[in-house]
């Protein structure tokens, strides 16, 4: 009995981080710009067949890691700066669509520059998974989990101690005030997209050894990451982790407990409920808007 | 009337050109047209990839020696991505706008089926590479197939699985067209064969995580044994959560998951899996004798050196369909649709890569459980089974 | 003759002249197949744009309501017999009802949380069609009869030609008579400051959701028209894929542009079948053309070509 509930909060909790991670780069984003960035998930991908690629072409794990890593925030930043930037006035639909644009098109160029089959990745520390009170978690999961903590204590150093990461929240608030305080707003959106490639590109490595990795894998880890992102409010940082793990969580769950076979509806069912019960999200304030 | 003629002018530009535009087609010198739609993109690319490299390179070597009939073989391919959705356009453009002679396509049963009544209607003889059985049985005039069929497969499991004293077992599938066949294949099937089904989970598309499920099923008393429908990545995800688990029962699969990439992806957690799978798929460990052992052989040779990687079952049933229809031609002396159509059906102890194929009015497929063989995947290669 | 000075007028004219002659200009079956799926998409996107370009509304889910009225076409009329006209007014009304209890709680609200409570209905209904196999046919999906209504029925493409042609017609004519009501005046104050709108006295929320409402028919009621044309359906037509597909070809088009709709679904519709040249480059090539297209004609492509066409006559 408590066996089988702990083997379900592993999983849970391991795919929540995943989760949690994309739906950080998307609250990033959306704080600077107010867009959605639907090609989130293309940084997960590139992540993950990055590493495949690298390691392919014989390079140690790690550099291979931290190429991949490169590669997703120089894609992320020429994002920012070649489709998102020349059309910043345009209205905020367009915008979703450039990115979606962006994202189909960077799944055809991997597909192109790559190949369509289905790759492994390595575990970071091996296969042979670690007994907890009759349930079994894999070294891969706790790489995933404590490395999201790391990310998120990052993060929130950098958003509260420093120069840039105050910026970029200050930007969030309010652009304008922002500008006349100095601040480069056009710095701040290129930064966070590169945050936001970043992270989902983190994403895509840390959950390849588990979940294999291919083209198209970004896709459904971008819906559930948008998902997460928005339960945690869409533009707090620290909801889209909270997000992340209800998700992830909860998917398991119902999995375990009701019926796997709507556990996929089960996130959208709850985003709907709180849309009606708590309509800023489970983080969000009470908004204003001036006339 | 400025603004009318502008609105007129604009509205005009947009529909008109687009759709003319779609006009693309230049006649060729006369060729025996042979049209498909495979999902060479998306998730179901594992099956149509390797089928369109196998017809595109088999279509070039009949070529090289000759053609067919005197006559060059013309091959169209249109990418339907794995979805019906595309593959219907893509289907009345290859019959109307290409006019094809003849259609080898469907990598999935979906698309196939969406396609069935297009064909019907069409009189056009179709060689299908979907793996459920509905798609011939009930048999239609024009509809034929070449993989065995998820009934075909379920049988021969639950035939291993008795001899190994298993009755009661538990089901993962997935959430796709060939899982939900499968499915329904095995609870068909399962009072018949003496099999009880004792938990029946499901996971999604594109999931990453199937440690749940399994646990459930693990834990469920009684159970023998663990049977996963489905394919793609998933097959190796499950593979490896089995192993993570440390489920002690055996686990089966389908011919879904009958490619090295399987073996390959699941890191070690492949071991011991059975599953039903063409001949061509253990082709060195045939003996020589064996009757499949000279053509399946040379597929494999020509598709590893063309292209590099591993053979997979889902090309051998494109060689298989593109050789039948070849056959038939030949046998028709023509390219009449009602002709070819017939020729196709009186195909007899046609040796191919996935079994030897004898057709009939009343059996669009033609090949028996003797064709399928079980294996073991052993030391991260299969191994033929008695 | 004030009415056909009217530039709607004359767009509503210029329509139907090109629906008129069009099938004479097509080689074959083939291509009059592609522009009935032309037709259908701009039912929908003509609804749509009234939600996105005039409400200011997104909504990611709006092929969930084309998909549920497909399939109650489909299971009603191919598994119960009902007559076709009553299976697809039975949808439609199951779609308003269900978009009006969607809509009325969250438009109460200010920024994209429509956006995302369609996005959650959306794929709610695509799991619900996929999953329950005995109804739906599962993700193999379910043939469909031909439609028929009062004995007669629509043979080939050619006569869904007709059809479908006429009834867009009505739509964009519909949809051009509520922008220039006294509804589309209030509309058009919301989107430009919600705030300023309830000051004048707009009841904002009553009309997103009564847009929303209507926008949520005309997808439904273009689902069952696809259902019977097309014969065959799979709970993809409901997916997020086509809900994004179908907000594409608005913004493409053009946003707050009836004729804009219809042109952005004409070009997404037949995309995918001129790309095919490009074989593997198919998805980037489309990628790029999205995001180049979209940098340069950020409206969409009708408004930006007509103010283009206006500033050279100055």
């Amino acid at each position: 009995m408590l066996a089988e509930l702990l083997q379900f909060l592993f999983s849970g909790i391991t795919v929540g981080a995943i989760y949690a991670l994309v739906g950080l780069g998307f609250a990033i984003i959306y704080n600077a710009s107010h867009v959605i960035n639907f090609a989130q998930g293309e940084f997960v991908m590139l992540g993950g067949m990055g590493t495949v690629f690298f390691i392919g072409l014989g390079l140690p794990m790690p550099i291979a890691i931290l190429l991949a890593i490169v590669l997703t925030v120089i894609v992320g930043l020429g994002l920012e700066k070649f489709a998102v930037e020349p059309a910043r006035d345009a209205p905020i639909v367009t915008l979703i669509i450039i990115t979606i644009g962006a994202s189909i098109f960077f799944r055809g160029a991997a597909q192109v520059v790559w190949d369509r089959n289905i790759h492994s990745v390595p575990a970071f520390s091996g296969n042979d998974p670690i007994m907890i009170g009759g349930a079994s978690i894999l070294p891969q999961s706790l790489w995933i989990i404590g490395s999201t903590v790391v990310i998120v204590v990052a993060l929130h150093l950098f958003f509260n101690r420093t120069m840039m990461g105050k910026a970029i929240i200050a930007t969030s608030h309010n652009p304008l005030a922002a500008k006349l305080m100095g601040i480069n707003t056009r710095i701040v959106l290129l930064l966070s997209f590169g945050l936001s490639a970043l992270l989902g590109a983190s994403a895509g490595i840390l959950i390849a050894p588990i979940s294999l990795t291919y083209t198209g894998v970004g896709i459904m880890l971008g819906l559930k990451g948008f998902c997460a992102a928005v339960l945690g409010g869409l533009g707090k940082p620290m909801g889209a982790i909270a997000g992340g793990l209800i998700v992830g969580i909860s998917e398991v769950m119902t999995a375990g407990y009701i019926s796997s076979a709507y556990k996929d509806a089960v996130a959208f069912i709850i985003i709907l409920a709180v849309l009606f019960l708590m309509p800023n999200g489970l983080f969000g304030g009470r908004g204003t808007e001036r006339v | 009337m400025k603004s009318l003629i502008k609105q007129a002018g604009l509205t005009a530009l947009g529909v008109v050109t687009a759709v003319g535009l779609a006009t693309g087609n230049a006649q060729a010198a006369e060729t025996i047209k042979i049209g498909s739609f495979l999902a060479v993109t998306g998730g179901a690319s594992f099956l149509g990839d390797p089928e369109k490299k196998t017809l595109e390179m088999y279509v070039d070597k009949i070529n090289a020696e000759g053609g067919v009939l005197g006559k060059k073989l013309e091959l169209i391919v249109y990418d339907s991505g794995g979805s019906p959705k595309k593959a219907v356009p893509f289907a009345k453009r290859l019959i109307n706008d290409d006019k094809v002679d003849i259609i080898l396509a469907g990598s999935t049963t979906g698309a196939t089926m969406a396609v069935i009544p297009i064909v019907e209607k069409a009189g056009i003889p179709f060689i299908s590479f979907g793996g459920a059985g509905v798609i011939v049985d009930p048999v239609k005039k024009w509809v034929f197939k070449t993989p065995h069929t998820d009934t075909l497969a379920v049988q021969k499991i639950f035939k291993d699985m008795k001899g190994r004293g298993i009755s009661k077992i538990g089901l993962l599938s997935g959430s796709g067209g060939f899982d939900k066949s499968c499915r329904d294949n095995v609870l068909k099937l399962a009072s018949g064969a003496g099999i009880t089904l004792a938990a029946d989970e499901t996971h999604g598309k594109g999931d990453t995580d199937m440690t749940t499920q399994i646990t459930k099923i693990k834990n469920t008393a009684g159970v023998q044994a663990m049977l996963y429908c489905g394919f793609g990545a998933a097959t190796s995800i499950v593979a490896k959560n089995f192993k993570q688990l440390g489920a002690n029962i055996p686990h089966y699969q389908t011919h879904g998951s009958a490619s090295k990439s399987f073996i390959k992806n699941a890191d070690g957690g492949a071991e011991g899996v059975r599953l039903p799978a063409a001949a061509l798929v253990v082709v060195d460990a045939l003996p020589d004798s064996h009757v499949q052992k000279k053509v399946a052989g040379s597929y494999k040779k020509m598709y590893e050196s063309k292209t590099g990687s591993e053979i997979s079952t889902f090309g051998g049933h494109a060689y298989d369909g593109l050789m039948i229809a070849i056959e038939a031609i030949k046998r028709a002396g023509s390219t009449d649709k009602a002709a070819v159509r017939a020729e196709i059906e009186k195909t007899k102890n046609y040796i191919g890569v996935d079994g030897v194929y004898s057709m009939s009015a009343t059996d669009h497929l033609g090949l028996d459980e003797a064709s399928f063989v079980m294996v073991e995947v052993s030391g991260g290669d299969w191994k033929m089974l008695k | 003759m004030n009415a056909l000075a009217k530039p709607e007028t004359g767009g509503i004219l210029a329509l139907a002249i090109i629906i008129a002659i069009l099938p004479f200009l097509l080689p074959n079956s083939y291509y009059l197949d592609v522009a009935n799926r032309v037709g259908i998409n701009a039912i929908v996107c003509v609804g749509l744009n009234l939600l996105i370009g005039y409400a200011g509304q997104i909504s990611l889910g709006h092929a969930g309501f084309f998909a549920l009225g497909a399939y109650f076409s489909g299971i009603l009329v191919s598994n119960h017999g009902w007559p076709p006209l009553v299976a697809m007014l039975t949808g439609a009304l199951f779609v308003g009802l269900l978009s009006y209890v969607i809509a009325r709680p969250i438009m109460k609200l200010r920024g994209h949380y429509l956006a995302m409570g369609t996005l959650g209905m959306g794929i709610v209904i695509s799991i619900v069609l996929n999953q329950e196999g005995e109804l739906t046919g599962g993700p193999d999906g379910m043939s469909v009869d031909g439609f028929s209504a009062f004995g007669w029925e629509p043979g080939n493409e050619q006569v869904w030609y007709w059809m479908i042609g006429g009834l867009l017609l009505v739509a964009v004519w519909l949809a051009l008579n509520l922008i220039n009501s006294p509804v589309g005046r209030a509309l058009r104050s919301v989107h430009g400051s919600e705030v300023a709108a309830s000051v004048a006295g707009v009841d904002v929320a009553h009309y997103k959701v009564l847009i929303f409402v209507v926008s949520a028919v005309f997808a439904s009621i273009a689902g069952s028209l696809f259902a019977h044309s097309s014969g065959f359906l799979t709970p993809s037509e409901g997916d997020f894929f086509h809900s994004i597909e179908l907000v594409t070809m608005v913004v493409l088009g053009g946003m707050a542009s009836v004729f804009g709709a219809v042109v952005g679904a004409a070009l997404l519709t037949t995309l995918p079948q001129l790309l095919t040249v490009f074989h593997d480059y198919e998805m980037l090539v489309f990628g790029a053309a999205l995001i180049i297209t979209l940098i340069f004609m950020r409206r969409g492509l009708v408004p930006t070509l007509l103010s283009a066409f206006k500033r050279r006559k100055k």
